[in-house]
């Protein structure tokens, strides 16, 4: 009651939202405190990148003098932008990372539910799955290479145990340590066991669910890019953001691996945004807090 | 005013709980016995941690006992051969700290124990959870999510919830507990005005004596740890009874006579748990 009563500061996001959406967005003080942080950042960068052009190699700074200024990164983007090859290497990538995802996501939610319910499975899988469970991804690339007949299964099969057990994990966590009292609320009214289990367990899940989605993304990002790395170029399995910045390396391109790394955070973010965006689509009660 | 309701008669005899029989055998409740009419407001009142909450575990069938038995009315929910009861909507718990759930709106909580009974189509069930909380005070929150609304109200709806399911007996644990003095008053207010037109058994776990005065019709003191009955006082304050009850002069001379009694399991309380930590 007292939130409704009291002035908000945090300003227009909290404002009745009668206003249109562009004129909240515009009005969103965190919205422009990151685009004045980012900004801050650029300003930053092109200086101190700058600073030995302007007095002279002695005053070089360390290690910031070396990267190319965000300005000759811009330019060498509006170069790239046009080139299929370089959106190509996006929809590589974005390939890989959503197959291995949602595939993780198919497998480990019911996997991780059926350990977190079922006494019987989880004393048969949880054993072998905490041993397999520490094994990096990358250490499992070589394995991978031969045991399935292409390139692209073998990234697509490390990038899916990169997700999976996070996701487990999570899911496993989140369902096991639902409040006894729900499920206590809801056995007394006359729950069965699956009114249990669709009602209580697995809403009581999704904010786990979704936090094992959030860092098993981070994780397929990391494993794709390295996998494509080390597969480099050629017909198979090449190509993506990761053998672009490996390219971009091999010619000498400053800018270019730099243009590559700024992708794949835009492409993190992109897909992180889809996650919280379906969090709270999933969750509505969530987007109170 | 005559109580004309005829359910909800509980029976507690010589009821024995030990927590743990092959370890550190705490013994939580210990030969407890008490009777509670049809229709009656009783309330527990005893130091923390004495083992109340444990006598309505019992009840609501989430623990077991270890001897002695427990009826409702006249049938027999624990008892020997049986040590723990079935949990059953004619028991309806109102827990400590709430437990609406988060992820449905209050017309969907409360309309959850008809659903999963299968004794309402839905639109049958959210009309009715929307039609008593309306009746409870609550008409213009029915689609908002517990997290959305204050604790007062999301306590209420959480009694709704239980009320829906025509229980028996309503099993109170101290739900009022972390509430301030205000928000407090009004939700006795509420629930008194509740109880006045449904006139269910109520069994209320309290530290607040004021609380137990109030709303009781008896105040069972209970004392500290192992749980047993010390004494009860019969509160005759007719129904229904309002704010102003509280300042008068019987109403004072019953908070004397069961402070004096939970005063002395107080200290019992503190002095055994200053040996504990010693």
């Amino acid at each position: 009651m007292t939130d409704i009563a009291q002035p908000s500061h945090t300003g227009a996001s909290a404002m009745p939202k009668k206003r249109s959406r562009l004129h909240n967005l515009a009005a969103n003080k965190s919205l422009w405190r990151g685009i004045t942080a980012i900004a801050v950042f650029l300003v930053i960068w092109e200086i101190g990148a700058r600073w030995d052009e302007w007095f002279g190699k002695e005053w070089m700074i360390p290690g910031i003098g070396l990267i190319p200024p965000p300005s000759d990164v811009f330019e060498v983007w509006l170069t790239v932008l046009p080139k299929p090859g370089y959106w190509n290497s996006w929809y590589q990538s974005l390939a890989r990372v959503l197959s291995g995802f949602l595939s993780a996501m198919i497998i480990g939610i019911p996997f991780g539910l059926a350990l977190a319910v079922n006494k019987y499975f989880r004393d048969i899988f949880f054993p072998p799955f905490e041993i397999l469970r520490p094994i990096p991804p990358l250490a499992w690339v070589p394995a991978s290479l031969i045991f399935w007949p292409t390139n692209e299964m073998s990234i697509a099969f490390v990038t899916f145990l990169g997700a999976f057990f996070t996701i487990v994990i999570n899911v496993v966590g989140g369902a096991r340590t639902i409040d006894v009292r729900y499920l206590r609320a809801a056995q007394s009214m006359g729950a069965s066991q699956w009114d249990l289990f669709s009602k209580i367990i697995l809403p009581g899940t999704l904010p786990s669910i979704f936090t094992g989605a959030a860092v098993g993304m981070g994780i397929t990002w990391e494993v794709v890019l390295a996998a494509e790395m080390i597969s480099g170029g050629g017909t198979q399995g090449g190509g993506g953001l990761g053998f672009f910045i490996w390219n971009s390396y091999m010619g000498g391109s400053l800018e270019q691996i730099v243009v590559g790394m700024i992708s794949i955070g835009i492409a993190g973010y992109l897909c992180s945004s889809a996650i919280r965006m379906l969090g709270d689509w999933f969750m509505p009660w969530r987007r109170l807090f | 005013m005559p109580n004309l309701n005829t359910r909800g008669a509980l029976s507690i005899r010589n009821v024995t709980k030990i927590y743990d029989p092959e370890g550190v055998n705490v013994m939580a409740v210990k030969d407890c016995s008490m009777e509670i009419a049809a229709g009656e407001v009783c309330m527990i009142v005893g130091p923390s941690g004495c083992g109340k909450t444990t006598l309505l575990n019992a009840i609501a069938g989430f623990h077991s006992i270890t001897s002695g038995e427990i009826l409702l009315d006249g049938e027999l929910l624990c008892g020997p051969g049986k040590p723990k009861a079935d949990q059953g909507a004619e028991r309806m718990v109102v827990f400590q700290n709430g437990a609406l759930f988060p992820w449905k709106t209050l017309a969907q909580n409360v309309a959850y124990g008809p659903r999963v009974q299968g004794r309402s189509s839905k639109a049958e069930a959210m009309e009715k959870a929307r039609d008593m909380l309306a009746e409870a005070g609550l008409g213009n929150v029915t689609e908002k999510y517990p997290g959305e609304v204050s604790s007062g109200m999301s306590r209420r709806a959480e009694i709704v919830r239980a009320l829906i399911n025509d229980p028996k007996v309503l099993l109170l644990d101290e739900p009022y507990r972390a509430m301030d003095a205000l928000t407090k008053s009004i939700m006795h207010e509420s629930l008194l005005e509740t109880y006045d037109r449904t006139k269910v058994t109520i069994f209320f776990i309290t530290h607040d004596l004021e609380e137990a005065i109030f709303l009781g019709d008896k105040v069972h003191i209970v004392t500290t740890r192992p749980c047993q009955l010390k004494k009860t006082v019969e509160v005759n304050i007719p129904r229904p009874r309002s704010y102003q009850t509280q300042s008068s002069e019987e109403f004072r001379h019953l908070m004397e006579e069961v402070n004096e009694a939970v005063h002395e399991e107080a200290i019992k309380a503190f002095q055994a748990g200053e040996r504990e930590l010693a």
